[in-house]
């Protein structure tokens, strides 16, 4: 029915059914939000040794976050006096939209896609390189020492590890020929990616920690030297717009991760293709999210300038070098 | 017309999506609104300063090491922008456009080592 959807004149009924279906996508991402947060506390405080949250919905805290999400609902709203109002006002939204825009383009299995953009790879590195400005705009309209700091810090971060990031893809994008993500999962049906490009993989999962913001690249709201970085002034649902931005970028970018160097749906061995790929894609997914709340708990944060100069003196290069490497082994694969 | 429709309605569904995006926080804000409690005084709305008085503007100059950075980023965004095509259409280009690709980033590889040299990675 929808094949048949996507196929009929676009109007104003077709918005309304993409509608619907965005619209459960979103609670399912909600969905994923909300136990992402507790999974990452029960990982950590496994980790270091201790229960994490177990009070608020049985042994498990099943309905922790569900709690804290209602405490920040009625928390009261703090707009400070000296803040650009309007500015403070628009910075969440323009944190949060293009996070969840990235996810219109990613195939989570053959059928389940959105929008099977020819671009897609492009569209997702050119929305979420936007997230950046929400995070600016906060720490500047705050009018706080500590916010412009981090807001300041955000900015550079992230244009300094969008390089590395979007150059690390070239490699995937020369095997393939296309930057439709549908091709580029289709091109891995023998060998994934990771085993193809494991220098470019290595090169993306540092450059999307740190274009996550998380630990070991949290600086923008490092908070033991800047109270709370970019959203220092912000309180309850206007704060917690900025921290489900992070989280649904999290779910976009490990969906990046698995469809990209981890063969998305398709099976481990090809024997197994019994199993559906909606499974493989959650269990691929679910172990980038694993490692990404591994390396919180692994790493120290790393300082500033250390945290630049990796970017362009080691980053940068490697990516550089392994874009023309792999063409020059294309190349001379394709003597013989 | 088939695959302009396909295309139309693709694109139809990313303009769905950056509705959602905007909506979502404009609705839990305004039901935020109705549930959140107001009493103001004047001290709540003051900036947070690790409980010093906070003196004079906070958009204070910030070091010009941001913009070289920001520079630097444009050159680099602009050299991927080049990037992609060549990438995308490498199959029917072959080594000729390797070459030239590889002269085009040896440039912007001399200004990143120009960089270097002049301290200008080195974040103080």
């Amino acid at each position: 029915m929808v094949e048949e959807l996507l196929h009929s004149q676009a109007g104003i009924f077709n918005f309304g059914v993409f509608f619907l279906l965005a619209v459960v996508l979103l609670l399912v991402v909600l969905g994923f939000v909300t136990y992402a947060i507790l999974a990452e506390r029960k990982v950590m405080g496994f980790m270091q040794l201790r229960q994490g949250p177990n009070q608020v919905g049985g042994r498990w805290g099943l309905l922790q976050t569900v709690a804290d999400v209602l405490k920040l609902l009625v928390k009261e709203d703090t707009i400070p006096k000296l803040a650009d109002k309007p500015l403070f006002i628009i910075a969440p939204v323009i944190g949060f939209a293009p996070a969840f825009m990235v996810m219109a383009t990613i195939p989570f299995t053959d059928k389940l896609q959105f929008a099977d953009l020819s671009v897609g790879l492009l569209y997702y590195i050119a929305i979420s390189g936007l997230t950046t400005i929400g995070m600016v705009t906060g720490g500047w309209a705050s009018n706080n020492k500590y916010a412009l700091l981090g807001g300041m810090r955000a900015a550079a971060q992230m244009i300094s590890y969008e390089i590395p990031l979007v150059m690390s893809v070239l490699g995937i994008i020369l095997l393939t020929g296309s930057l439709n993500l549908n091709e580029i999962v289709a091109a891995q049906e023998n060998v994934w990616f990771i085993l193809l490009q494991p220098v470019a993989f290595i090169v993306f999962l540092i450059a999307s920690v740190a274009e996550l913001n998380r630990i070991p690249f949290d600086l923008p709201e490092s908070e033991n030297e800047l109270v709370a970085g970019f959203t220092t002034e912000y309180s309850g649902f206007r704060w917690a717009m900025f921290m489900l931005a992070e989280y649904v970028y999290m779910f976009a970018m490990a969906s990046l991760t698995t469809v990209l160097f981890l063969g998305g749906w398709l099976p481990l061995f090809s024997f197994l293709d019994f199993i559906p790929g909606a499974v493989w894609f959650a269990l691929k997914f679910t172990v980038v999210i694993f490692l990404l709340i591994w390396f919180r708990s692994t790493f120290p944060r790393i300082r500033a300038d250390q945290l630049m100069e990796f970017g362009w003196k080691v980053l940068l290069p490697v990516a550089l070098a392994n874009i023309f490497l792999t063409a020059i082994i294309k190349e001379v694969m394709n003597l013989f | 017309m088939e695959l302009w429709n396909l295309y139309q309605n693709n694109y139809l569904i990313v303009f769905v999506f950056l509705c959602l995006g905007v909506l979502l926080p404009v609705v839990a804000l305004f039901i935020g609104k109705l549930l959140r409690p107001y009493n103001p005084y004047d001290a709540k709305y003051t900036i947070y300063e690790s409980g010093n008085e906070p003196f004079h503007d906070s958009r204070v100059r910030f070091n010009v090491r941001y913009y070289i950075f920001a520079l630097m980023f444009v050159i680099f965004d602009v050299e991927t922008v080049f990037l992609y095509p060549w990438a995308v259409a490498y199959e029917k280009l072959g080594i000729f456009a390797l070459i030239e690709m590889l002269i085009f980033v040896f440039m912007l590889v001399i200004g990143l080592v120009y960089a270097w040299k002049k301290k200008v990675l080195k974040w103080i």
